[in-house]
């Protein structure tokens, strides 16, 4: 069966700290996602639940179970995906692969995480528990991970400490324009760069915050797209990609492998290349990771990411804007709920509804990064 | 205790072990032990904000060590967090006890040791 899939719908709850526990989280996604593509809850043939440690962060295991009873789908099948930080974007390729296998008529994804109560410690310990034991003896976090790739990039490709900086500045001003970031201000250069060190050379505004909250989309095939609405998106291409489980294996710590092949496997099936994109959402956990994305998906050449941001490219009226939500660094970064919320925004980008973010973009991009790189899902979906 | 590497009948040396080669898919022919052996600094960290039961601050480094013209990586703690910088000599060291046992999300008896080999610098 040859068919293409659309998006009809999307959602997101306000990111940051709520005091909702996950349940609620996903229904308020999931509900508002129904009602946002206008599809009844018996026309719901899959529902993905995307989502990294419920069990870990509140002892609530089975989610998929409760989203699937809570909006009333019954009886459709139901999963929960986990590929850490990237199983919104794992969430995105099952769903995708629903619609096109023909098993499914109408999926929807939700994506959710909690996290906030456990606080800053307990929530980087869970994270970091996906390390493998060599790493995580020696007390390993993906932040210090993120320290030391910062250091070996710089030094090897002479770039500037405060080019980091910019790629939070922009975030945090692109955050001012979407009501649901966690954070609505902008920062200075001066403020970020003055912050206080948290994995040297990396400082408080180079990381993400901890996050509640969760976002949906709603995936069908064309034909049934028609039958709703006028303006949909079109996922026509996505890769996902494994790189080493220990990061230290990797033979050059500034590629990210899993990057550079999902991304291939995406540019194929769409058929298009990197000139052809012209707003992407990239995975922001830390700021180094904006340069690194930008590089393995061949927007710029290795080394020179740093330059494009510099010279103020990436800002959402530059020649190609990226993370235009205010990415994980300004939106948020609810595990689960992060791939799903890069595609949301794109979505929206591509059927005109992203309001005060809004820029003209016929195609768009989306890469979801688990872990270090680990694990890497790229999606890139076009307006009709 | 080693800090054991493998070899697979291609010459990759991969640490830590694995039971085929993350690089070919061989099955490892020979285990190398690393620890006495020096190794240079790629890149490090010191990381300020550490989890439950971690040392605060806690230096990090990513270190390559040579073996018969193969390059193999290894990610330590600095011991006692001395000074280092990237292109350093640095030699592991054993410690009892990495972390606190059993602190964290891992249970003290889970699929986890807690010791092994630190990198001091070398004069």
């Amino acid at each position: 069966m040859d068919r293409e899939v659309a998006i009809i719908g999307g959602s997101m709850t306000k990111f940051g700290q709520r005091d909702a526990w996950i349940r609620e989280l996903l229904a308020q996604a999931g509900e508002a996602c129904l009602t946002d593509a206008g599809v009844e809850p018996d026309a719901v043939d899959h529902v993905y639940v995307s989502n990294m440690a419920s069990g870990e962060f509140e002892g609530q295991t089975g989610i998929m179970n409760a989203v699937a009873h809570d909006l009333g789908l019954l009886p459709a099948y139901s999963q929960r995906i986990d590929q850490t930080s990237s199983s919104g974007g794992a969430g995105m390729y099952a769903a995708w692969q629903s619609i096109k296998s023909g098993a499914s008529d109408m999926t929807l994804l939700v994506g959710g995480e909690k996290m906030t109560h456990k606080g800053t410690g307990g929530a980087t310990d869970i994270i970091a528990s996906i390390t493998h034991p060599a790493e995580y003896k020696h007390g390993v976090t993906l932040p210090s991970f993120a320290g030391m790739t910062a250091r070996h990039y710089l030094e090897k490709f002479d770039a500037p400490r405060d080019s980091l900086a910019k790629v939070a500045v922009k975030n945090h001003e692109n955050g001012t324009r979407n009501p649901k970031a966690q954070f609505q201000k902008t920062i200075t250069e001066e403020k970020a760069l003055e912050s206080p060190t948290i994995a040297d050379p990396l400082r408080l505004y180079d990381f993400c915050p901890i996050t509640d909250g969760s976002s949906a989309l709603m995936f069908c095939p064309v034909e049934v797209a028609e039958q709703y609405t006028d303006d949909y998106a079109v996922v026509s291409g996505v890769g996902g990609a494994t790189d080493t489980h220990v990061v230290h294996e990797r033979d050059d710590p500034t590629t990210m492998g899993g990057v550079v092949d999902s991304g291939e496997e995406a540019y194929e099936m769409a058929g298009i290349g990197p000139d052809d994109i012209d707003v992407a959402e990239l995975h922001d956990m830390f700021t180094i990771l904006e340069f690194l994305q930008m590089e393995g998906l061949d927007f710029a050449d290795q080394g020179e990411a740093w330059k494009h941001a510099e010279e103020g490219r990436t800002a959402i009226d530059g020649d190609r804007p990226i993370n235009t939500s205010g990415g994980l660094k300004s939106k948020g970064h609810p595990l689960g709920a992060s791939g799903v919320a890069q595609g949301y925004e794109i979505y929206e980008q591509l059927v005109g509804e992203a309001g005060e973010r809004q820029v003209d973009a016929e195609t768009g991009l989306a890469c979801n990064v688990g872990g270090f790189g680990n694990c890497v899902i790229t999606t890139i979906m076009e307006g009709r | 205790m080693s800090m054991d590497a493998i070899r697979c009948p291609n010459g990759h040396v991969k640490y830590p072990t694995h039971p085929r080669c993350p690089e070919c898919g061989e099955e490892p022919v020979e285990t190398i032990d690393l620890s006495d052996r020096t190794g240079e600094v790629v890149t490090w960290t010191e990381s300020t904000a550490t989890p439950p039961g971690v040392r605060e601050p806690n230096v990090l480094a990513f270190v390559e060590f040579e073996v018969d013209g193969a390059p193999v990586r290894a990610l330590g703690q600095v011991a006692d967090n001395a000074d280092v910088e990237t292109g350093d000599e640095v030699e592991p060291v054993y410690a009892e006890e990495l972390r606190e046992p059993g602190v964290g999300l891992k249970p003290a008896d889970a699929d986890q040791e807690w010791d092994g080999f630190q990198f001091r610098p070398l004069d």
